[in-house]
């Protein structure tokens, strides 16, 4: 590697810990980013010349702080930040004594707030993501402007206005309590999730460029679990993460159009983030405390086992689908279900099951797709065509339109069908 | 004299590393590995998959498990096995197993990732 990835990707990996270290000691967002930013440009200088350091976080919070404090002091004139503020002369050692505390208590802590402080409830989704991929994994805006298909300046606006807000908020900081760490680990787990399905619901002709948050999620994900190590949510998230990736690759044709879980060259599924996915879940389960990430990264898994479609477990998918339903009752959380009923007892069983969401799910591409295919199946030609131009209607993006209107072409050309079905789950 | 090389790194750095860069670091230790195959000194290399997937068995009596890859320092790394396991618990109850014929210290118990058997003749 040359000096210069390895520098970007030591500083890539540095940031999460460093930014946390330095917003804990600044207390304020910009001030942390800046002085992290003045670190990076003497580490651009120093690290060619005089070698790496042994622990470049430690590093760059010893730089960015001192950095930090001469700033604050030259533009503000006024007395330093209250702590242990004297002359570092030695660097050496300082880093080592610097090194010894970030491994005790502040640690996780400290990248834990800096996540928190990017899923305050006042932001909206796509805020929160955009914030977190900047302040945390330090995507720079046009990076984050290019995954959400938008252009750099309306990010720009869309970045510092989600700041304002977060800096309004006043995110306490001292250590937080068990209760308090365990509401902000939830927030912060729904929050990457938040950033994969940004990636992953990307459409074929979109994904390369969206796949990047599917990363970095993950990524994410991986840090987190490393800081909570005994947490089986947090495990049943990553597990979810790396089993939904590891099908990328199967999931769009050369075209860009929708591959359904049962049409996908499964020898395209990358093995090893499978491999990674299962060990995980095997890990969650033995501490018997079950969760939504949990399950639907055990329904995940039910599909990775399957070396072909006809092996997939659907007996087992459904009844998992029934422990979310409980947990999270949600009507798509049913409609997921009705298509594991569907392969198990049948489309009859499956329509009627879904027939009473309609009020609810009115505007819901999938409900079409999977009620279309249902009636489609049952030999209700007529109905089920309805159903699937309400569905194109409702399509999010051209691949699922695409798709549908496969479906409808079916129709049309036999008129008597056995066709696939379609749904939310399946993709 | 055959000898085991350990390989460690900070894991962060290496995760944040670029599908490309992976790739490149891969190929080139390729180039040394094949060097070593050809003249039949190479046994099995592996690949482990993150510390996040590692759990650790505390030889105790009775026996602890715990999440995460062993953090002790004060007990030094003695030696390795590689065994097929269908599971996480099957895995475990081999390490008890061992852990039963020799009590006190740790295993830490880590899913591989690339496994290759290597070259030489045993």
């Amino acid at each position: 590697m040359t000096d210069s990835a390895w520098i970007d990707a030591a500083l890539t990996s540095a940031r999460p810990q460093a930014v946390g270290a330095l917003l804990r000691y600044f207390r304020d967002l910009d001030t942390a980013e800046e002085a992290y930013q003045n670190a990076c440009l003497r580490a651009l200088k120093s690290w060619p010349q005089n070698g790496p350091p042994r622990d470049p976080a430690a590093w760059l919070i010893m730089v960015g702080r001192n950095v930090g404090i001469d700033e604050v002091r030259r533009s503000r004139k006024q007395e330093a930040l209250p702590d242990d503020d004297q002359a570092i002369s030695d660097l050496g050692d300082a880093e080592d004594a610097l090194a010894e505390r970030l491994d005790g208590s502040h640690y996780r802590d400290d990248i834990l707030r800096l996540l928190f402080i990017c899923c305050h409830p006042d932001l909206p989704a796509t805020q929160q993501i955009a914030l977190a991929l900047r302040i945390v994994s330090g995507l720079s805006v046009k990076q984050i402007a290019r995954a959400f298909l938008v252009s750099e300046a309306a990010m720009e606006q869309r970045i510092t206005r989600a700041k304002a807000r977060v800096a309004d908020a006043n995110v306490p900081f001292e250590t937080p309590g068990a209760a308090e760490r365990s509401e902000r680990l939830a927030s912060v787990a729904a929050m990457i999730y938040l950033i994969f399905n940004e990636g992953y619901s990307a459409s074929g002709d979109t994904a390369e460029i969206r796949s990047p948050l599917c990363e970095e999620a993950i990524r994410l994900a991986r840090l987190l679990l490393r800081l909570f190590q005994s947490e089986p949510e947090i495990m049943g998230l990553t597990a979810l993460l790396l089993l939904q990736h590891a099908r990328a690759a199967a999931r769009f044709d050369a075209a860009g159009a929708v591959i359904l879980l049962e049409d996908q060259d499964r020898g395209l599924w990358n093995q090893k983030e499978i491999a990674e996915g299962l060990a995980l879940i095997d890990k969650a389960m033995r501490h018997r405390r079950t969760g939504p990430y949990q399950v639907q990264a055990a329904i995940s898994a039910l599909h990775a086992r399957a070396e072909k479609p006809e092996d997939t477990d659907w007996i087992q998918i459904e009844l998992l689908y029934g422990a979310l339903e409980i947990m999270q009752p949600s009507p798509v959380v049913t409609l997921n279900r009705a298509v594991a009923v569907s392969k198990v007892r049948g489309p009859k069983a499956a329509l009627e099951m879904i027939e009473p969401l309609a009020p609810r799910l009115q505007n819901y591409f999938h409900f079409y797709g999977v009620r279309g295919a249902f009636l489609m199946q049952l030999g209700r030609n007529e109905e089920a065509r309805t159903a699937f131009d309400r569905a194109i209607a409702l399509a999010n993006t051209t691949a699922e339109a695409a798709h549908i209107r496969m479906h409808l072409d079916r129709l049309i050309r036999d008129s008597q069908c056995a066709g696939k079905d379609h749904a939310a789950t399946t993709r | 004299m055959l000898y085991a090389i350990l390989c460690y790194h900070d894991e962060d750095f290496v995760g944040s590393w670029s599908k490309e860069q992976d790739a490149a670091v891969m190929k080139k230790l390729a180039v040394v590995q094949d060097r070593l195959a050809k003249q039949g000194r190479l046994g099995p290399v592996a690949r482990l998959l993150p510390t996040t997937a590692a759990t650790t068995l505390r030889k105790e009596e009775p026996p602890l498990v715990l999440d995460g890859p062993y953090a002790e320092t004060k007990e030094q790394l003695l030696g390795f096995y590689l065994v097929d396991c269908k599971n996480l618990d099957e895995a475990l109850e081999v390490a008890r197993d061992l852990g039963a014929a020799n009590p006190g210290g740790a295993y830490e118990i880590r899913p591989v990732g690339v496994f290759a058997p290597g070259s030489m003749a045993t």
